[in-house]
C-alpha cells in the first residue's frame, strides 16, 4: 500500500471539507519511480471530485497558472506531469504541497 | 408569511439577506464561500429554495454551487465548461485574432419552469445549459458560432456574456447580451441566434454605419407582461425596443449622464424603469459624488432623481450591471449593491432608500426573491 501526503491550500481544503493533510492511498505497492504527479492528482480528484478543474484544466490537464507544486524543498511546478515524484513523497515521509501562488500587488 | 430574500454576490463571498414584508429589519448570513468571487446567484422561479451561485477565483477557477434550502447549505455541482466545437478565434483588444478561452461564469439564469434547468453566461462569450441541476453543462453553440463571432471584441471587463433573458410569453424565445458584441435573440430555445442591435450607436468608433455587432451593451431587462419591450443600459445611452429587439431607440432624455451599468423595471408598472447614472467611461462614480437613482415613469426620456436616503456628497462608488433588482410586493421594492459594499433598498418604489447592510466586500450582483 502506497500512501502519500498532500497539503492543500486553504480554499481547497474548505472546498473538499478536509482538515490538515490529505492522506492519499494510491493502492498496491508502487515502485517509487512509477508514482508521478499525474497519478497523484488523478487519485486526489478521484477521492475529492469537487477538486476537478481547480488545480488543473479539465480537458488539457494543464496546471492552472496560479497553482504551484512543491515537495522536498523543490519547486516542481514546471516539471512534466509524468516525471516520478521524489522518493520521500512516495514513501510518505515528505508531503506534496499544492500552493496558491502569491499574486497581486 | 411573505418574506424577501436578497442574494448578494461580492468580491469575497456570497451573502443572503432576509426580511419580512415590512423590509425594515434584515438578517444577514454569510459570507458563503468566503474569499471567492461570486459573480452571480439566482433562485429558480419554479422552486425558490433552489439557488445557483457562480464561484470563481483566478487561482482555482470556476465552481458552481447549488442550494436546495434557500441558501442555508450549499453543494458544489458541475464545473466543466467546455466549448463544444473548435472554439476558433475572436478579436483581441489590439485587433488580432485570439482563441476562445473559458474564464468564468458571469450570469446564471434558472428556467422559468424547471428547477433543474439553468443557463450560464460565460467569459469568453458562450452560453451553457444544464438540465440536471448543474451537474453537467452543455454549450448551446449557435450563439458563439454565429458568423459574426470572429469579429467580437471584448469590453474592458472581458468578452463576457452577462445577460440572459427567458421570454415568458413566446415559447423558445430568449435574449443574450455580450460585451462588446451586442444583443442577440433566439426563437428556437437557444439553438440559433441573430444579432438584434439595429438603432444602437457607439461614440464614433465604428467604421460602418449600421454594423451588425460591436456594441458595448451593459445590461438588458424585460418586464414579464410586456415581453416585446426591452430596456437597455448601454456603455453610453439608455435604449428601449418595443419589437423584441428588432429596433432600438434612445430614451436617455434628461439624465445627467447616460453612462451606467444596471437598469431595472418596476414589478407592476412596465413603463417605470430605474438607472444609476455614472459620470463617464473613464470616471466610474456618480456625477458630483452624489449617488442618485433615476426613475422614469414614462418608459424613458423623462427622468427624476431619487436621492432620499442615498449619500449626496463624497460618494464615489459604482453599481455593476447585475447589481440591481426588484421585489414583487404590492409596493415594489428596489435594491442595488455598490462597489463600496452597501446594499441599498427602497420599500416604496424608489422614493426613499436605506442601506440594509453597508460594509460588505464590493458587490457584484444583487437578486431578490419574493417568497410566499
Amino acid at each position: 500500500m502506497t500512501t502519500v501526503r498532500v497539503v492543500l491550500p486553504a480554499h481547497l481544503k474548505n472546498l473538499a471539507r478536509v482538515r490538515g493533510e490529505v492522506m492519499l492511498n494510491l493502492g498496491g505497492e508502487h515502485d517509487p519511480a512509477g508514482v508521478t504527479r499525474q497519478a497523484l492528482l488523478d487519485a486526489l480528484e478521484a477521492a475529492y471530485p469537487v477538486l476537478r478543474g481547480t488545480i488543473r484544466d479539465h480537458v488539457t490537464g494543464k496546471r492552472r497558472a496560479f497553482v504551484r507544486f512543491y515537495a522536498c524543498q523543490q519547486d516542481l511546478s514546471n516539471e512534466p506531469a509524468d516525471v516520478p515524484l521524489p522518493a520521500a513523497v512516495v514513501a510518505g515521509s515528505e508531503p506534496f504541497l499544492i500552493v496558491g501562488a502569491m499574486a497581486g500587488g | 408569511m411573505t418574506r424577501i430574500r436578497v442574494l448578494a454576490g461580492t468580491r469575497k463571498g456570497a451573502f443572503v439577506l432576509t426580511s419580512d414584508a415590512s423590509r425594515a429589519k434584515w438578517e444577514v448570513s454569510g459570507p458563503h464561500f468566503g474569499g471567492w468571487e461570486i459573480y452571480h446567484l439566482k433562485g429558480s422561479p419554479a422552486d425558490p429554495d433552489r439557488i445557483y451561485a457562480s464561484q470563481n477565483t483566478g487561482w482555482f477557477g470556476q465552481l458552481i454551487q447549488r442550494s436546495d434550502d434557500g441558501g442555508a447549505t450549499w453543494q458544489p455541482v458541475g464545473n466543466e465548461f467546455t466549448y463544444a466545437t473548435d472554439p476558433g478565434t475572436h478579436l483581441w483588444y489590439d485587433g488580432t485574432p485570439r482563441p476562445w478561452e473559458f474564464k468564468r461564469v458571469w450570469h446564471l439564469e434558472p428556467s422559468l419552469t424547471d428547477p433543474d434547468e439553468v443557463y450560464a453566461g460565460a467569459e469568453d462569450a458562450g452560453l451553457f445549459r444544464s438540465r440536471d441541476g448543474g451537474a453537467t453543462w452543455t454549450e448551446l453553440t449557435g450563439l458563439r458560432t454565429h458568423s459574426s463571432g470572429p469579429g467580437w471584441q471584448p469590453g474592458a471587463g472581458g468578452l463576457c456574456l452577462h445577460t440572459i433573458i427567458l421570454d415568458p410569453a413566446h415559447a423558445g424565445r430568449m435574449f443574450a447580451a455580450i460585451s462588446a458584441a451586442g444583443t442577440f435573440r433566439s426563437d428556437d430555445h437557444g439553438e440559433t441566434w441573430r444579432p438584434v442591435n439595429r438603432g444602437l450607436h457607439d461614440e464614433g468608433t465604428l467604421p460602418e454605419e449600421e454594423p451588425e455587432v460591436g456594441f458595448c451593451v451593459h445590461h438588458v431587462e424585460m418586464h414579464p407582461t410586456r415581453p416585446d419591450t426591452l430596456f437597455m443600459q448601454k456603455h453610453w445611452d439608455v435604449m428601449r425596443s418595443d419589437d423584441a429587439g428588432e429596433t432600438w431607440r434612445e430614451v436617455s432624455g434628461n439624465l445627467p449622464s447616460d453612462f451606467g451599468f444596471p437598469i431595472g423595471v418596476h414589478a407592476h408598472e412596465p413603463e417605470t424603469i430605474y438607472v444609476v447614472p455614472i459620470t463617464s467611461d473613464s470616471l466610474h462614480f456618480p456625477p458630483d459624488g452624489r449617488l442618485r437613482v433615476y426613475r422614469s415613469r414614462t418608459g424613458g426620456d423623462e427622468w427624476e432623481p431619487l436621492t432620499r436616503g442615498l449619500p449626496q456628497e463624497h460618494c464615489y462608488v459604482n453599481v455593476y450591471r447585475d447589481a440591481m433588482a426588484v421585489d414583487s410586493l404590492e409596493e415594489c421594492g428596489v435594491y442595488f449593491g455598490t462597489t463600496g459594499g452597501q446594499v441599498y433598498a427602497s420599500a416604496d418604489a424608489g422614493d426613499t432608500w436605506e442601506a440594509i447592510t453597508r460594509d460588505l466586500p464590493a458587490v457584484l450582483s444583487v437578486e431578490v426573491q419574493t417568497l410566499a
